[in-house]
């Protein structure tokens, strides 16, 4: 069901992702500014829309199953979730490295982006939490995609706040700017982008067939044991029924 | 092959794209561990299914022999 094209878009994420890296310290070149360091935009920016994009997209499954009531749209949400939480660390992770290499800080409270950014992942952070604390199935899948429709619905509210906030901001912006990015650093750019999207969307697939997988499994087990004790699923954030 | 123009940043490049390497190698751990556990359930379901049908087959043989 959800293992479908899986080999090709493993394939298709090594030979992107590799050819990505290629171009990015083989083929771009360094920029006037920040020399061999700017090569961390290849990888933080594009891991930082994909992670914001993916939070949209846990927040568009989530409504369509409370339109539909269909589960699996509710285990893509809490996948698209689950895995953009995990590019959203490599995203703090990589720009923290950048900020102290470049800003001479880990960290900068007074700046923006990076704050809105943390916001995003704490209040991501928040959604397994929750549906760990909710036991019956039904009330932990509906409410976890109200949380997952109203947090998607934050995620590109407080990316326009930040981005027309009249303030002089440290955080570099790029992209909306017609000069920012000379050709060959435009194409590693969008090539890292796209090579970063299908890497996520193949993670998403292997979760999903690995989660669909386990609960068939599981429902398997108990239609054939058919014993009072098998019945009872342990508690998990994960959805546990299709 | 020319040499990147590293510097000081070099270090840091690295552990950003070191970062990120560990980030997937951590998932394709967890996804190992999950496969394991769902081989071990296969083979789970193997056994109850081939004890269901060895008991199946010895009521029938109790039937027949009465």
């Amino acid at each position: 069901m959800f293992g479908r094209g899986l080999r090709l878009l493993s394939i298709l994420s090594v030979v992107l992702v590799t050819g990505a890296f290629a171009l990015v310290f083989f083929y771009a070149p360094n920029d006037a500014d920040q020399g061999f360091l700017q090569k961390i935009f290849y990888l933080h920016v594009p891991l930082a829309i994909v992670s914001l994009c993916g939070f949209v997209a846990g927040g568009v499954y989530a409504a369509r199953f409370l339109r539909s009531g269909d589960r699996a749209h509710d285990l893509r949400s809490y996948v698209a979730i689950h895995m953009s939480l995990i590019l959203a660390v490599a995203t703090l992770v990589t720009g923290s490295i950048w900020a102290r290499a470049s800003w001479g800080h880990w960290w900068l409270w007074d700046e923006p982006t990076l704050v809105a950014f943390l916001i995003v992942f704490l209040l991501y952070a928040c959604y397994q939490p929750l549906r760990f604390s909710i036991e019956d199935r039904d009330r932990q899948a509906r409410y976890a995609a109200v949380f997952a429709v109203v947090a998607g619905a934050f995620v590109p509210i407080n990316f326009l706040s930040v981005r027309f906030a009249q303030r002089a901001t440290t955080h570099p912006r790029v992209l909306g700017q017609s000069d920012a990015l000379p050709g060959p650093m435009l194409l590693t750019f969008l090539v890292s982008l796209l090579a970063m999207t299908v890497l996520y969307v193949t993670l998403c697939k292997y979760e999903l067939t690995s989660k669909h997988a386990s609960i068939r499994l599981a429902q398997l087990r108990r239609r054939l044991a058919g014993d009072d004790d098998l019945l009872a699923l342990p508690r998990s954030a994960a959805p546990q029924e299709l | 092959m020319a040499q990147l123009p590293l510097g000081d940043s070099g270090p840091y490049v690295a552990a950003a794209y070191l970062v990120f390497l560990a980030l997937i190698l951590i998932y394709v751990a967890i996804m190992a561990a999950k496969l394991v556990r769902i081989e071990r359930q296969v083979t789970e379901l193997d056994e109850l299914t081939a004890r269901r049908a060895e008991e199946r087959r010895a009521e029938r043989e109790k039937v027949g022999s009465a």
